[in-house]
């Protein structure tokens, strides 16, 4: 009971293989076009590299890298196949290949639906990272004069202004770290001493935000010091004032632009799963199709195509068949002699009775 | 004497007139460029204009955009010629308007050549219109209340934040102006009301600067007010420290972004310039090759190309004697009209 079977004559074998051709051309485009998806997005995650804690989100632009390389190729095997697929002489030749082929070609659709699925499964990772990294990130913001750590600064200063936010989850976040490097604070000051002296830590803590998390959008010139006290700034209420600072917090708006920016390139691995997709089709029609047609007195005679010699769960059962079988090479030849022992001894009892 | 003389046959005229097709398809391509150039720095001025006080002037991209339309025109159309070339049929009617069209094409090439000159030359004027738009702009930097200027504030800390300069010549233009809006002032308090009572105009005056002029590179957390006051800030001395706030002006950074972007696109129209002269060039030769054909009936027979058909200068004088002709024909008619009125 075949699968799907289709009728084809010769005019219809020749447009199946020029269509084919064509559409694995496009496959090729489409996919040195998820290879360069894959570059722009390692890219930008490599850019931020600095506030993130681990690299697992890598493997989504990795995977996307890999899949259009590997698509490139298959389907250019595809078109050179289709090319060859007219003349009978030069088709057998790609007999064992065509089945490498299928193989690989189911493989990439797999593994671009795991893309799709990863992107999404993955954002949680990706929060904790970030959360983690600019913690780090705002703990050594003072340190500019520690090698290795000396960029800190400057690095959460243009992010922040860039990305328009202000701290971790928000801006209290820097009320809780020093960050203010103690070589500019003067020792021997009362008001220095009274706040190192108010924690346990004996750090300098205050009530201020660094200049990168101003808001320019803000009606008046940038309030940076003695945010909660509303005394010392005239007509401020610490609690309704909405646009002096980025209210939004750095890891929020970071996991935004990244999640938009792997939700932006959705459509197009959908797309290609489809063409993927269509062009493994076509290829297993076209196989069986010539090989049909190569079978008969006539080469250019009708045959028939389809996409399974039996039914789904008949294949399905051969496929373990052959496995299993495989599997049992390795295992058979001890036994052997006493399988054949054995099975001598069947064959000679029931000669008598018949 | 004629000018550049080649020799052609029929393989010849065919490699031309494919070889000057396919220089054509190019310039239409150049054309695009041109007009996509022209749009691009229309958006980027039109993006600043609040910086330049809505002064500025949009002549050169809209004289950028035209000429890359005209020249996709024009290109096109001699590509269609070019094609038909190969076929004598068909060339028979482009060849009365050749001579008109390649007359037009060398005054257009130098139409072009004065474009890209005028790209390098627009800088000048720039420069005084950013200075202008710049001091009034910081002069509005306060009023976020006054409808129509309200936007003025965060175009200008943008500004400043991303082409990292402050101020107009230098961070100190913000020493001058008031720039903390009357409303966040309050009055009665001793400190507001010496700053006022010390200059002429009654402003508020101060020795700060506002956060977007903040460099992040700095080591130590930016320092924006009291900046001339040494004994305000443990180990500050305002002679010495240099990477608080930017030091470079916004007139300077952003004639030097424009500057740069004007440089570019006169750079680019020099060298559709030159290809534009290049097929004018091949276009005269297929012109002129295909119209001294030796056997008009048999296209396969051989032919001469030039660029002028005498040399310059007696090309020259021609031109200007059809010029003086042109000009006398015009009075002629009244002397002649005078004439026969005093004859008859």
């Amino acid at each position: 009971m075949v699968l799907l079977k289709i009728k084809f004559t010769q005019q219809r074998r020749v447009h199946l293989a020029q269509g084919l051709w064509l559409l694995s051309w496009m496959a090729v485009m489409w996919g040195a076009i998820i290879f360069c998806l894959g570059v722009y997005l390692k890219t930008e995650l490599l850019r931020r590299d600095e506030v993130m804690d681990n690299t697992e989100i890598h493997v989504v632009p990795n995977i996307l890298m890999m899949v259009g390389l590997a698509s490139i190729g298959t389907n250019w095997v595809a078109s050179r196949v289709c090319q060859d697929s007219m003349d009978a002489t030069r088709f057998p030749r790609w007999k064992v290949l065509l089945l490498v082929w299928f193989a690989v070609a189911a493989v990439l659709c797999c593994l671009l639906i795991a893309v799709v699925v990863l992107s999404f499964a993955l954002q949680g990772r990706l929060e904790e990272s970030l959360k983690v990294g600019l913690r780090n990130g705002i703990r050594f913001y003072k340190d500019t004069d520690v090698p290795g750590r000396c960029f800190q600064k400057e690095t959460i200063d243009r992010l922040q202004m860039e990305f328009r936010c202000c701290g971790n989850n928000n801006f209290k976040d820097w009320f809780e770290v020093q960050w203010v490097s103690s070589r500019y604070l003067n020792f021997t000051s009362k008001e220095v001493k009274d706040r190192i002296r108010s924690n346990v830590d004996g750090r300098y803590l205050l009530d201020g935000i660094p200049f990168s998390c101003c808001n320019p959008s803000s009606p008046r010139p940038c309030l940076l010091y003695h945010l909660t006290d509303n005394n010392a700034h005239y007509s401020y209420d610490y609690h309704s004032e909405e646009l002096n600072v980025y209210s939004r917090g750095c890891r929020q708006a970071l996991t935004d632009y990244y999640m938009q920016l792997m939700n932006s390139t959705g459509p197009g691995v959908l797309s290609v799963i489809l063409i993927q997709i269509s062009v493994l089709l076509s290829m297993r029609y076209l196989q069986t199709a010539m090989e049909g047609a190569m079978g008969l007195e006539d080469p250019e005679g009708e045959s028939e195509g389809y996409l399974l010699e039996k039914g789904v769960k008949e294949t399905f059962e051969d496929l373990k068949v052959n496995a299993l079988t495989m599997l049992k090479f390795g295992q058979v030849d001890p036994n052997d002699t006493e399988g054949s022992s054995e099975a001598a001894e069947k064959d000679a009892s029931p000669t008598p009775a018949s | 004497m004629v000018l550049m003389l080649v020799k052609f046959d029929l393989k010849k005229r065919v490699k031309l007139a494919q070889t000057v097709w396919f220089m054509y398809w190019f310039a239409v391509m150049a054309g695009v460029l041109v007009f996509s150039m022209g749009l691009f720095f229309k958006i980027e001025l039109r993006k600043r204009s609040e910086l330049m006080d809505n002064n500025e002037s949009h002549f050169l991209p809209n004289l950028l955009i035209f000429m890359g339309l005209i020249l996709c025109g024009i290109n096109g159309f001699g590509g269609k010629v070019c094609y038909d070339s190969l076929d004598p049929a068909k060339f028979v009617k482009w060849k009365p308007m050749l001579k008109t069209f390649l007359m037009f094409c060398v005054g257009f090439n130098v139409l072009l050549l004065l474009t890209a000159l005028l790209c390098f030359l627009m800088r000048i004027p720039l420069q005084f219109t950013l200075a202008e738009g710049l001091k009034n702009g910081m002069k509005f930097y306060k009023d976020t209340d006054t409808p129509g200027r309200c936007y003025m504030k965060r175009t200008l800390d943008l500004m400043q934040i991303e082409f990292r300069c402050c101020g107009n010549d230098n961070f100190r233009d913000w020493f001058e102006i008031q720039w903390v809006s009357n409303r966040y002032l309050d009055f009665s308090a001793k400190e507001v009301k010496d700053r006022i009572g010390s200059n002429v105009d009654g402003q508020y005056l101060m020795d700060g600067v506002p956060f977007s002029c903040c460099n992040p590179s700095s080591p130590r957390p930016c320092i924006q007010l009291q900046m001339t006051n040494n004994s305000a800030y443990y180990s500050y001395d305002h002679y010495t420290e240099e990477l608080n706030v930017w030091k470079r002006g916004c007139r300077e950074s952003m004639v030097s972004y424009y500057g740069g972007l004007m440089n570019t696109i006169g750079a680019l129209v020099v060298l559709v310039t030159m290809l534009e002269v290049a097929v004018t060039i091949g276009l005269q030769y297929i012109d002129s090759s295909l119209s001294t054909l030796v056997n008009p009936e048999d296209p396969e027979s051989e032919s001469e190309g030039w660029i002028l058909e005498k040399s310059v200068k007696e090309t020259f004088t021609d031109i200007m004697a059809n010029m003086k002709a042109m000009g006398k024909g015009g009075k002629v008619d009244e002397g002649g009209e005078a004439g026969i009125a005093t004859v008859s």
